[in-house]
């Protein structure tokens, strides 16, 4: 698909006009962290960062999110029934999320959008949201993302994907979607992307970290499910769930009334496999009571049953943020090549 | 799109106190809009989450077979915070089912087979449906023997009692109520846990006979010995798992074992599925 050049002046007068037909979001420093937000007026995203704090998946799937309303009046006629919530019609686009996270909507897509069933709010979010992706040419140390299906100028899940240069901007339009991005901000000085594919492989040298999951898909589940370095993985586990809330492949989520007076919301919110109440039935039985089991359910989510159950490769872009903010350093890229080169007695 | 997380609206038409403790009670709904119970077709086996709006939802067997039409039955024990507040409901009082979900007995596998089902205490509900099911005249001739066994801790703590009783008169079901002990001097059936009784009264296992296992965890792990013992293959022992669930599509991420969801990919599993498993229930 088509390049396009942006200098600097029509890179700013472009993104006030996306603002003006988008809810645009891109990064910006927070304090000490970078993170996604909404851009008001006149602030510009602020690609001076590798990666943010958060991956942006919030803003497809917020952290906490209405889904219906409902009154207990019974003086009302509709009361006790439950009502959705109108949607946000305003389409959004991000700018600036990096391709690892991009590619993570990708995995997230397979829950969410499936054949039997289409999860309402995070379909109508996904698709009324374009994606602009900003190539990394200074990752971090910790990125692992091309050996774990993606890479610093992947195209995958992105509408349009950036690439810095000195003084401006190669934007290269991948989705329909992307093209009319690019048309919306006026960005349209056709150029010559060649370069753009050695500046993709000098990244992708730059990426030291690797993990192996060649061997993922040939080990059945309950050899892995009874190996012995549990319990090792999870000694110093403190089940605080930031691997998973940083995480732009977790999706589990809870769903929980609130009440005030006599209206109320049924809310979804983001939950963790970290978190004993997770699975605590009501009777009092936890069947992941210990937190090696809890511990073990993320690795072996992500690294086995997903692989499985999709025929596909990890749930895990290699982003590196689980790893970079574990207060106590488990390192999935540890327990992805325990996992992948573990070997049982037959 | 639809909505797959939006509970049809439902009227509590009638609650029933099951047992003596009163912690068991059976609330039939009525669809507030009729077509809605086209909609929620279902198969005995499969369950629902029962919205109480203000409190939040709950995953139930459904009770009701198929075949009984105008309303659904579900029997909840008072245990948390939904279950709570839907023991102080009362007739008349809206609230929302969401539904069907989840797999079902294997019906078409189970076609002119010996049929034999094995409950205890408050897990009978969707075996109260199959029942049901079963012994609908349009059904019955679909299936051989049929063999019931059924225990709960005293006789007042049975589900559905007048029902068990009407079968006990039946000749085309062979009933095997128990209880695990019994001060009644009038009790005319069983005494003993529901393993010792299976092993007395169940038809030995073959190609022709499936069982349907559902019970907690302790009535389980004692009856499967038993099972194996009688020469059940684990490809015709049929369980019901229970698990903790919240959206109940497969999709919230919380009621997995292994791989497979309890909610969407169960919760009906072989033994020799569950064998393929982790034990992580």
């Amino acid at each position: 698909m088509k390049v396009v050049k942006i200098d600097k002046q029509k890179w700013t007068e472009g993104i006030e006009a996306l603002k003006r037909a988008y809810r645009l979001y891109g990064p910006v420093k927070e304090d000490r962290f970078y993170n996604f937000t909404l851009l008001e007026k006149g602030v510009p995203p602020d690609f001076n960062f590798q990666n943010t704090r958060l991956s942006p998946k919030t803003i497809i799937y917020p952290q906490t999110e209405v889904m219906f309303h409902y009154t207990l009046d019974e003086s009302r006629e509709d009361h006790h029934i439950l009502k959705e919530v109108p949607g946000d019609a305003v389409p959004k686009a991000i700018v600036g999320i990096r391709p690892c996270d991009a590619a993570a909507f990708l995995l997230v897509k397979r829950n969410f959008d499936t054949p039997e069933y289409r999860d309402p709010y995070w379909v109508k979010a996904y698709e009324g949201t374009t994606l602009v992706g900003l190539a990394c040419r200074q990752p971090c140390q910790t990125c692992f993302c091309t050996t774990a299906g993606c890479g610093p100028f992947s195209e995958d899940g992105l509408d349009v994907l950036l690439v810095e240069e000195t003084g401006a901007f190669l934007a290269k339009a991948i989705s329909a979607k992307g093209e009319a991005l690019l048309k919306t901000a006026g960005w349209g000085e056709a150029a010559d992307g060649g370069p753009i594919a050695a500046m993709k492989r000098e990244a992708e040298t730059r990426i030291r970290s690797t993990v192996h999951t060649d061997r993922l898909a040939q080990k059945t589940i309950p050899e892995l499910f009874d190996a012995p370095f549990w319990d090792d993985v999870a000694f110093s586990c403190i089940n605080c769930g930031t691997c998973t809330y940083v995480c732009p492949t977790c999706w589990c989520f809870d769903i929980q009334d609130e009440v005030s007076g006599k209206s109320g919301l049924r809310m979804r919110n983001w939950d963790s496999c970290m978190f004993p109440l997770f699975t605590f039935h009501g009777s009092g039985h936890n069947p992941r009571n210990n937190k090696t089991k809890r511990v073990r359910q993320r690795f072996m989510h992500k690294l086995k049953y997903y692989v499985d159950k999709y025929s596909s490769g990890i749930q895990c872009v290699g982003c590196g943020r689980c790893i970079r903010q574990c207060p106590v350093n488990i390192d999935i890229r540890r327990v992805c090549e325990l996992m992948n080169s573990y070997e049982t007695c037959r | 799109m639809q909505n797959p997380y939006l509970p049809y609206p439902v009227r509590i038409d009638e609650i029933i106190t099951e047992t003596v403790d009163k912690n068991l009670k059976t609330f039939r709904f009525v669809f507030l809009n009729p077509e809605d119970e086209q909609k929620f077709a279902y198969k005995a086996g499969q369950f629902a989450e029962l919205s109480v709006t203000g409190k939040g939802e709950i995953p139930i067997g459904i009770a009701s077979s198929p075949t009984e039409k105008g309303f659904v039955k579900f029997t909840v024990n008072k245990v948390g915070l939904v279950s709570s507040c839907l023991h102080t409901m009362k007739a008349g009082d809206i609230m929302g089912i969401r539904g069907p979900l989840g797999n079902w007995y294997p019906w078409e596998a189970l076609k002119g087979k010996n049929v034999v089902i094995i409950g205890g205490g408050f897990a009978f509900t969707t075996l109260r449906s199959s029942i049901v099911y079963m012994l609908d005249p349009a059904n019955r001739k679909d299936f051989k023997d049929i063999h019931v066994i059924y225990g709960a801790r005293s006789p007042g703590m049975l589900l559905y009692r007048s029902e068990l009783a009407a079968w006990e008169q039946r000749d085309d079901i062979n009933m095997h109520i128990t209880v695990d002990a019994s001060d009644d001097p009038d009790w005319k059936y069983n005494v003993g846990f529901v393993p010792t009784i299976t092993e007395q009264k169940a038809p030995p296992g073959d190609a022709d006979t499936y069982a349907i296992v559902c019970g907690p965890p302790i009535m389980i792990k004692f009856t499967q010995p038993v099972l194996d013992k009688l020469n059940y293959a684990h490809d015709h022992i049929i369980m019901s798992l229970e698990m903790r669930m919240k959206c109940g599509i497969g999709i919230c991420g919380r009621c997995n074992i292994g791989k497979e969801f309890v909610c969407k990919d169960g919760p009906v599993f072989t033994l020799s599925q569950l064998n393929q498993m982790p034990r992580e229930y």
